[in-house]
């Protein structure tokens, strides 16, 4: 079947089976890598993209689903010259990764929350990013650095 | 996964119609669906999505009544219905931001998984199921794990919370899955109080007649501080015993009934 959605503001058109997930089409059909497929079972986090707006994780969407919407991903998040944006500066910053396998959908949901709540305290980050597994960070700096995206005074986390 | 035919109809009726197909599903936000048809626990040949579906996303509240579109998301529920507090919480709780995002209230109505929030919340608060054919009362619907009073090819349309004077939802948390591994929903109105259980019996939510006779006599935690219920038939799995899913079931209540009251 045909779908046609736009992808980071760019008209976008593919064939794809009813049964192909919308990280696949990102993937392997549009070659926009920037998605990780962590767990394949929507629990990891690391596919998040934005669908018209709102999170999701696109392992756990048919891509079907997506004809007509607005995707935003990781690669449409920097600057065209490369300047990072300020989740992603901050992510830098604050050493919110390690291995940077689940950075794309930590970057995304943090985008979805500052959005959502532009102040947010950090048990709210906290519980936005329960979606969200990382295995290296122990999440403090992910916590931190999204807390300094928001343009707050960074309080002492907890465990430092 | 399988491969499979794939409609998008943009009406009840069409998506009725596609249904009638030999081995048709309906697929709403696909946050159950989508997983068991990686495992190849389900291989439709034909999958309905009822995303495309206006007339079945919204929320509205008129005459005491919140009714809600089956096609609406978890998200929209939290942020929405401000008229039945203790149902906007629920659906706050759900999954994680981005599954509350996908997942919808018909499609975990439909899937009545023993451990999911929203039989809780329909069950406690007599809520009636709309489908495309008729309505069904929520002390009929539930019959028991992933069994409900669908028939085959029918499509919750919308659900209707009459919104009680007092209620609240206490979650004791899986914490890896976020579903519950005991819930308790109470709800007070007119006519008394209901207390509805999910993630503790092997035979799905239901409703703690006990404690609803106690409590619609006296609303307070000392009303069913003392009560037990049987452990004989909870869930017993790595997570908890029977008798640890009994004692969570009274815990819930009390902590309810503290914070509804």
């Amino acid at each position: 079947m045909h779908i046609s959605l736009t992808v980071n503001g760019t008209e976008k058109t593919g064939e794809i089976e009813g049964r192909t997930l919308l990280s696949g089409f990102l993937r392997d059909g549009l070659g926009l890598t920037g998605t990780h497929v962590g767990c394949d079972t929507s629990q990891c986090g690391a596919c998040v993209v934005h669908v018209d707006g709102v999170a999701v994780k696109s392992c756990t969407m048919f891509a079907a689903e997506a004809d007509g919407c607005a995707v935003d991903t990781i690669e449409g998040q920097a600057a065209p010259d490369g300047t990072l944006n300020v989740i992603q500066q901050a992510f830098q910053d604050h050493h919110g990764l390690q291995c940077g396998f689940c950075t794309p959908g930590m970057v995304m949901s943090a985008a979805a929350l500052l959005k959502e709540n532009p102040k947010p305290t950090e048990a709210e980050v906290r519980a936005y990013l329960e979606g969200n597994l990382c295995r290296c960070t122990g999440y403090h700096n992910i916590v931190r650095a999204i807390l300094a995206a928001s343009g707050q005074d960074l309080p002492a986390v907890a465990a430092e | 996964m399988y491969a499979f035919e794939f409609d998008r109809p943009a009406t009840v009726a069409e998506a009725v119609a596609a249904l009638a197909a030999e081995d048709a599903q309906a697929l709403a936000g696909g946050q159950t669906l989508i997983p068991t048809l990686k495992q190849r626990l389900a291989s439709p040949s034909r999958l309905v999505s009822l995303s495309g579906i206006a007339d079945m996303k919204g929320v509205s509240t008129k005459d005491g009544v919140l009714t809600i579109g089956g096609g609406t998301s978890h998200a929209r529920v939290a942020a929405e219905a401000e008229a039945y507090p203790a149902l906007a919480a629920m659906a706050g709780r759900i999954g994680d931001p981005a599954v509350r995002n996908r997942g919808t209230i018909g499609g975990s109505l439909a899937n009545n998984d023993p451990a999911a929030d929203y039989p809780a919340a329909a069950l406690a608060s007599g809520a009636t199921i709309v489908t495309d054919r008729r309505e069904i009362a929520a002390d009929d619907y539930f019959q028991g794990l992933f069994t409900t009073a669908l028939e085959e090819g029918e499509l919750i349309t919308a659900v209707r919370f009459p919104v009680p004077q007092a209620a609240n939802y206490q979650k004791f948390e899986q914490p890896a899955s976020r579903f519950a591994l005991t819930g308790v929903f109470v709800a007070q109105t007119a006519d008394g109080v209901r207390v509805a259980v999910t993630g503790a019996s092997e035979d799905g939510v239901f409703r703690w007649k006990d404690a609803e006779a106690a409590l619609s006599e006296d609303f307070s935690e000392g009303a069913v501080k003392d009560l037990t219920i049987a452990p004989d038939s909870m869930i017993a799995d790595l997570h908890g015993s029977k008798q640890y899913r009994a004692h969570l079931v009274k815990t819930m209540t009390v902590r309810a009934v503290r914070a509804a009251s």
